[in-house]
């Protein structure tokens, strides 16, 4: 079965939310996936580093490192960040939740992160970080 | 991202050019606020014709607003979506609440 991997760190800036879409979407580009498939993964990964900048780390600095592979058609990719991590997964997988309500902040990102790709994982230690896992297969290899 | 005003009568149009992330968001917001008090406007479009990416930080941007235009009676319509950001709203619940409109002219229009 064919298989490749790459692994980027960068700090945690809003300015890489962008960067982060992109590189992940160019290394998703090698399964050919049509271009809604590539519109969720970049939605998705927008998703799980925004919540890497804003709740793991709480806007200070940090590192965020994302790890994707590739097995035949399927992609995982892990976002995982070394901050405060969260209390309660369950609660904030629910859709509309969002421990800073003072930020507008919708409450939909892990909602988005599940709708879009086929499966998620979310690992959280407090004091220790989060990672989160999501995978996806395209249907055109 | 790029924004451009324009008002028609007591309607303010918003077209946005670029990517609404948590990045934008924050900038985005704050411009529109500034807008809406500086015209006092009572209505307001969003033009997403030239947006080719939203993550749901664009739903807290649009909800906020929508709070703000009516609170003192006013309306919000969207325009021009792209298949992917309109999967965004639909997963927030926005059109419950907000209509959207092929164009700005027939979003005026229902105003």
């Amino acid at each position: 079965m064919y298989h490749n991997e790459m692994k980027i760190e960068f700090p945690s800036k809003s300015q890489n939310e962008a960067f982060a879409r992109v590189v992940v979407a160019a290394f998703a580009s090698q399964l050919d996936p049509t271009i809604e498939e590539l519109s969720d993964v970049k939605t998705a990964v927008s998703e799980a580093v925004t919540n890497a900048i804003i709740h793991g780390y709480e806007n200070s600095s940090g590192t965020v490192t994302i790890k994707c592979s590739i097995d035949g058609n399927k992609l995982t990719v892990e976002v995982i960040d070394f901050g405060k991590g969260i209390e309660d997964v369950e609660l904030a997988r629910q859709p509309l939740y969002t421990s800073r309500p003072e930020l507008e902040r919708s409450g939909m990102g892990f909602t988005v992160m599940e709708t879009f790709m086929d499966t998620l994982e979310v690992e959280s230690q407090i004091g220790k970080g989060t990672r989160v896992i999501m995978t996806k297969s395209f249907k055109s290899v | 991202m790029l924004l451009k005003f324009s008002k028609r009568g007591n309607t303010l149009i918003v077209s946005m050019c670029g990517e609404l992330d948590h990045h934008s968001a924050e900038n985005v917001r704050a411009k529109i606020d500034n807008k809406i008090d500086e015209f006092g406007i009572k209505n307001l479009i969003f033009d997403f014709s030239d947006v080719n990416f939203m993550d749901s930080s664009g739903i807290g941007v649009v909800i906020g607003r929508y709070k703000k235009i009516t609170e003192y009676g006013g309306r919000v319509g969207i325009v021009s979506l792209k298949p992917n950001i309109k999967r965004v709203f639909e997963l927030g619940g926005l059109f419950k609440i907000i209509k959207e409109y092929k164009n700005i002219e027939e979003a005026i229009e229902s105003f």
